[in-house]
């Protein structure tokens, strides 16, 4: 028992390196603040694509979100990151990460606001457009908005998801929470500031977690 | 040598990819084999708690509960790093496929735990009185009458997480698994040019562009429900 708790939850330990740590949940955050944004519009930008009237952008738009659903996160950034500098060209962590992230996260996102834009039903187009409205104001102020209430749980547990994924920028070297925890490790030989990032990534997502239950059981 | 020149010979280098496609392809078994034991034990795992949740005992239904909400909060990889260096220093030394597939298996088990369970609150109440009502235990109609139910409702949902949980199998490259990224990346830094990457990076698609044909279909086949 003593010796778990030595491994694990060693308080002078966590102490000696939550300088570290809180440095590294700056960077998470920062992470979270570029990628979040990213996801969240050019993930409308695929839904649009991807539900367009014309083949010629509807078809690439559907490959681009299946290919990038079927292609695990960690090998994108890894083949971004590792692969472009043999071309000749220095690529900063943090681009790589904004570039796989960009892939990952529009197909992800598209696929939802595409599931919400389905849902709506085509006479509240057809309403909008006879007021008066524009096709632009109809999507922005009729449409759309409904197709977001529509899958607002996916919404937020995809955003969740994206936050959890930002950890896989310590695989390149991002100077991120769990890179720092992991740089922590194997400094004091001690798993302490593993469980410590571990516990700040509960305390902020475990709220989230739970309103995500409520609101799966109430549509349920 | 052109950019586009350049670019083929970086990621579509023929000559490269004769040499190492079959090291890169032989993680394939690797990855292949982990994610089926993943998808058997974690939906395994999953559907028995859920079922061990519908008998309402709060001694059981409390640690159930933060068991699937801490795994659904924390990330994968922190959970695999926590595993692979904590373990070992308490005296327990896994290898290092089965830390990947153990931490693999819990992730999936809590979401489906929670798939699952919200797929047994939605089969209406008189399923539950009929059933008993025909003479069947409190088990028996949990198993023949609306855990069938829950699972109808429970597929298209969990197909997606299964999707997306599996794909964390290229973590294991991180702790030295020898699935296709953990060779592809190897075959990197031997060759210095990035095909097996490449090459690596089609397996994993070619092995889930199915499984995402398969989760539209199911979606397709749910909206004709009337939703």
């Amino acid at each position: 028992m003593e010796a778990i708790c030595d491994e694990f939850f060693n308080i002078p330990i966590m102490v000696r390196v939550l300088p570290m740590i809180l440095a590294g949940l700056k960077e998470t955050l920062l992470l979270c603040a570029i990628l979040i944004p990213i996801g969240l519009i050019s993930g409308v930008g695929a839904m649009l694509l991807a539900t367009s009237s014309r083949r010629v952008l509807r078809w690439p738009a559907m490959a681009f979100i299946d290919l990038f659903r079927a292609f695990p996160p960690l090998v994108l950034i890894i083949f971004v990151y590792a692969g472009v500098p043999f071309l000749g060209y220095e690529i900063p962590a943090l681009a790589a990460v904004a570039i796989a992230f960009f892939c990952n996260s529009a197909s992800y996102y598209g696929e939802i606001y595409r599931a919400g834009m389905k849902m709506v039903p085509p006479g509240q187009a057809d309403a909008a457009r006879s007021t008066g409205l524009t096709a632009a104001q109809t999507f922005l102020f009729v449409t759309f908005p409904q197709g977001v209430h529509n899958v607002l749980p996916d919404l937020i547990s995809n955003t969740v998801e994206l936050v959890k994924l930002t950890t896989l920028a310590s695989v390149v070297s991002a100077p991120e929470l769990l890179h720092e925890a992991d740089l922590a490790r194997s400094l004091t030989y001690n798993t302490s500031p593993l469980i410590l990032a571990s516990l700040i990534y509960l305390v902020v997502l475990w709220p989230v977690v739970r309103l995500m239950a409520r609101l799966e059981h109430r549509l349920s | 040598m052109t950019a586009w020149d350049r670019f083929l010979f970086t990621f579509f280098n023929a000559e490269v990819a004769a040499r190492t496609w079959r090291d890169v392809a032989s993680g394939v078994g690797v990855s292949v084999f982990a994610g089926l034991a993943v998808v058997v034990t974690g939906i395994g795992v999953g559907a028995l708690l859920a079922g061990l949740r519908s008998f309402g005992f709060r001694l059981a239904n409390a640690p159930i509960l933060v068991f699937v909400d801490v795994f659904r909060a924390l990330p994968p990889l922190a959970i695999i790093l926590v595993v692979f260096f904590g373990l070992p220093n308490v005296g327990v030394t896994l290898p290092s496929l089965v830390v990947l597939w153990l931490s693999l298996s819990l992730i999936l088990a809590a979401f489906a735990e929670e798939v699952f369970w919200a797929g047994i609150t939605s089969v209406p109440q008189g399923q539950w009185l009929a059933a008993r009502s025909t003479g069947l235990s409190f088990l028996g109609a949990l198993i023949h009458v609306v855990f069938p139910q829950a699972f109808r409702l429970a597929i298209p949902p969990l197909t997606n997480r299964t999707i997306s949980i599996t794909k964390n199998l290229a973590l294991g490259s991180a702790i030295g698994v020898d699935e296709i990224l953990g060779r592809a990346s190897s075959e990197l830094s031997l060759t210095f040019n990035a095909t097996p990457l490449t090459i690596g990076a089609a397996c994993y698609v070619l092995l889930f562009i199915p499984l995402i044909a398969i989760s539209r279909r199911l979606e397709r086949r749910t909206s004709w429900g009337g939703r």
